[in-house]
C-alpha cells in the first residue's frame, strides 16, 4: 500500500504540512479561516533536531497496530490496510496515545481521537501534506 | 481442530484474532457466564454518563461470530476442566469437548466481610454490563451514592454517575486516590479535580459497619446513602484452573507463549499472570492492550505457529471529565520530577533502561513514544534522553532509529 514517507534530508522545516493538513480537515473552503490564529488541527507533526535535520511524522499505518490492540472501546478498526477510526464509538480515553509508538495520534476538535487517514476521509486523491512541500520532501509511495 | 475460549472479553477476541491469523476454518466455541458476546467492558461508566451509546458497546458485530465460525455459548459456566479427557463440564450438565483450550476468565470483584453489609438493599458491583444496567435503574437525582473504593473501577463509576444523581462520596482505605496506579502528588491533583467536580472523599478509613441507608466508617462518622457500590478490589478467577491441578500463584501461571503447566491449555488476560518486563517478576497486569496480546499470542500457538509475547508492562490511559494521565511500567529506580501549573512528569530510571512514567495534564502527548522505550528496554545512554524527557520525540533518537521507524512499512 501507498504510504507518506519523508525525506528528512530534503524537509525544510516550513511547517507547510502542518497548515495543509489542517486545512484539508477542517471543512472550510479558505486556508486563512481554517488556520489563521487557531490552534492548529493537524495529523502531521514536524519535528526539529538541533543539527538541522527536520521530518515530519504522521500515522504510519502499522501492521501490528497497538493503537488498535489497546483501544478500549472497539473504536480503531482495520479497513484493507488502513486503519481508521470509528468516532461514534471513540471515547477519548487516550489509549492509542499511551500505546502508539510514534506519536501519531491526537484529539481532534470535535472532541474524538484523530490521525492521518492519508486525506482518505476529506475526499482528497493525494494527501495534502504531500501535494503541498514544496521541496517535494513529503513522498507517496510503496515501499 | 476444535477450539473452545471461556471468557468473552478482549483476550477472547485477542485469541480469535490469533487463531484465525494461521487457521481460517476450523470450529471456534466461546463460553461466557454472561448474556452477552464481546463488549467493551470499560465503556459502561461511558455509557452511564451518555458519551457513549450503549448500542456501541459491542466490540463485534453478531455477523463477525456467523463469518468467522464461531459459536457463542451465553448464560454457560463452565464448572469443571478435565485435561486428560480434554472436556469441559458446564452448569447446564452439558459436556464441551476441546483440542486447544483458552482459559479468559477474567476476574470478579473481591468484597471483604463488612458487618452489616446485609442491611444494604441497592449494592452494587460496577464491571459488567449487567453491574452497569442495575446502577442505571437504581440511581436517580434524588440518590446519594456511596462508593467504596478510589481504584480505577470506583472512580470511574463516580465520573459516570455524577451527573444522575444528587451526591457521590467516596470511601478508601488507602490514604489516597488510585494509589497502585499513581504517586501521591499525582494523586493529590486528581484528587483535587475529582474534589472541584464535587465528588466527597473518605480516605484513610474504611467503613467498619452498614446499616439499611448509612455506613458508618472507621472515623466514626456516618454517612447514608441510598445506592451503595462496592469497588474495593478484584480477584482473579482461577479456581476452574486450580481444580484442573493447573499451576496458579495468584494468576494462572503462563510463559511467553501464554502456555499454562497443562498440555492444550493457554490462559490470558486479568486471570494469568505472567513475566512482567521491568521487574522480571511474574505479575498480574490487567489492562487490555496486555490481554489482547496474551490471547493472541495463545491463539497463534493454539493453531500451531510459535508466537512470543516478551514485553508485558503496565500501562494505564486514565482520564476524568476530560483531564489525562498516562502511566506505564513499575515505579522502580531513580525518579525524576519535571512539572509546572500545566503538567506533571514522573520518570523512573534504573540500570540506563526507562522503567516508568506518570504523565499528567499536556504532559500526555504523544505519551506512546515514552512506552516504547519502556516496552524495547532502549538503553537511554543510546539517544538523546535530555531532549526525550522534556519533550516526548522521535528526534531524539539516531539517524538509523529514525529510519527503521519512519522510512519503511512498519
Amino acid at each position: 500500500m501507498k504510504r507518506v514517507y519523508v525525506n528528512e534530508e530534503w524537509c525544510l522545516g516550513c511547517h507547510l504540512c502542518e497548515y495543509n493538513c489542517a486545512f484539508a480537515n477542517s471543512n472550510e473552503d479558505d486556508m486563512i479561516l481554517a488556520c489563521k490564529d487557531k490552534s492548529l488541527d493537524a495529523r502531521i507533526t514536524i519535528e526539529d533536531r538541533d543539527d538541522g535535520v527536520h521530518f515530519a511524522v504522521n500515522c504510519r499505518e502499522c501492521k501490528d497496530p497497538l493503537c488498535l490492540k489497546s483501544c478500549i472501546a472497539g473504536a480503531i478498526f482495520r479497513d484493507g490496510d488502513m486503519i481508521r477510526i470509528d468516532k461514534d464509538r471513540c471515547v477519548l480515553c487516550y489509549s492509542c496515545i499511551m500505546a502508539c509508538p510514534y506519536g501519531a495520534l491526537r484529539p481532534t476538535k470535535e472532541k474524538v481521537m484523530g490521525k492521518c487517514e492519508l486525506c482518505t476521509d476529506n475526499g482528497r486523491k493525494t494527501p495534502a501534506c504531500v501535494e503541498g512541500c514544496p521541496n517535494k520532501a513529503i513522498v507517496f509511495e510503496e515501499r | 481442530m476444535e477450539y473452545v475460549i471461556i471468557g468473552n472479553s478482549y483476550a477472547a477476541l485477542g485469541c480469535i484474532n490469533g487463531i484465525r491469523s494461521v487457521d481460517k476454518t476450523s470450529h471456534i466455541t466461546m463460553i461466557t457466564k454472561e448474556h452477552y458476546p464481546s463488549y467493551a467492558r470499560p465503556v459502561i461508566s461511558y455509557v452511564l454518563c451518555g458519551k457513549a451509546k450503549e448500542e456501541n458497546i459491542y466490540l463485534r458485530p453478531q455477523e463477525f461470530y456467523e463469518e468467522n465460525n464461531i459459536t457463542v455459548l451465553t448464560d454457560s459456566e463452565v464448572v469443571q476442566i478435565n485435561p486428560e479427557a480434554h472436556l469441559l463440564k458446564l452448569s447446564n450438565g452439558n459436556d464441551v469437548s476441546y483440542d486447544k483450550l483458552l482459559i479468559a476468565t477474567g476476574s470478579s470483584p473481591f468484597i471483604p466481610p463488612m458487618k452489616g453489609l446485609e442491611n444494604v438493599k441497592d449494592k452494587f458491583s460496577f464491571m459488567t454490563l449487567d453491574d452497569m444496567k442495575s446502577v442505571e435503574k437504581a440511581v436517580n437525582k434524588k440518590k446519594n451514592v456511596l462508593i467504596i473504593g478510589a481504584g480505577l473501577i470506583g472512580l470511574k463509576a463516580a465520573e459516570g454517575l455524577l451527573e444522575r444523581v444528587k451526591s457521590i462520596t467516596v470511601v478508601d482505605l488507602a490514604p489516597r486516590v488510585l494509589p497502585s496506579i499513581l504517586d501521591e502528588e499525582a494523586s493529590k491533583i486528581v484528587q483535587k479535580e475529582l474534589e472541584d467536580k464535587g465528588i466527597k472523599f473518605h480516605l484513610g478509613c474504611s467503613a467498619s459497619e452498614f446499616k439499611e441507608n448509612s455506613a458508618i466508617l472507621t472515623t466514626n462518622e456516618e454517612i447514608s446513602f441510598d445506592v451503595l457500590i462496592l469497588a474495593v478490589g478484584v480477584r482473579p478467577n482461577i479456581k476452574l484452573a486450580k481444580d484442573a491441578g493447573i499451576e496458579c500463584g495468584r494468576g494462572i501461571i503462563v510463559d511467553d507463549m501464554s502456555r499454562t503447566s497443562s498440555p492444550d491449555i493457554y490462559a490470558a488476560g486479568d486471570v494469568c499472570e505472567q513475566k512482567e518486563l521491568t521487574l522480571k517478576e511474574n505479575r498480574i497486569i490487567a489492562i487490555i492492550p496486555n490481554a489482547t496480546l496474551q490471547g493472541e499470542t495463545a491463539g497463534v500457538n493454539m493453531a500451531g505457529e510459535e508466537k512470543h509475547f516478551t514485553n508485558p508492562v503496565a500501562m494505564n490511559a486514565i482520564g476524568f471529565f476530560g483531564s489525562h494521565i498516562i502511566t506505564a511500567g513499575t515505579y522502580t529506580g531513580e525518579a525524576e520530577v519535571i512539572s509546572d501549573e500545566s503538567f506533571y512528569k514522573k520518570f523512573f530510571i534504573k540500570d540506563d533502561k526507562l522503567k516508568g512514567f506518570i504523565l499528567m495534564g499536556r504532559a500526555v502527548d504523544r505519551a506512546g513514544i515514552y512506552t516504547a522505550v519502556v516496552r524495547n528496554e532502549t538503553s537511554l545512554s543510546s539517544i538523546d534522553w535530555n531532549t526525550l524527557k522534556e519533550k516526548p520525540s522521535l528526534a531524539a533518537f539516531a539517524l538509523k532509529e529514525r529510519k527503521s521507524m519512519l522510512a519503511k512499512e512498519v
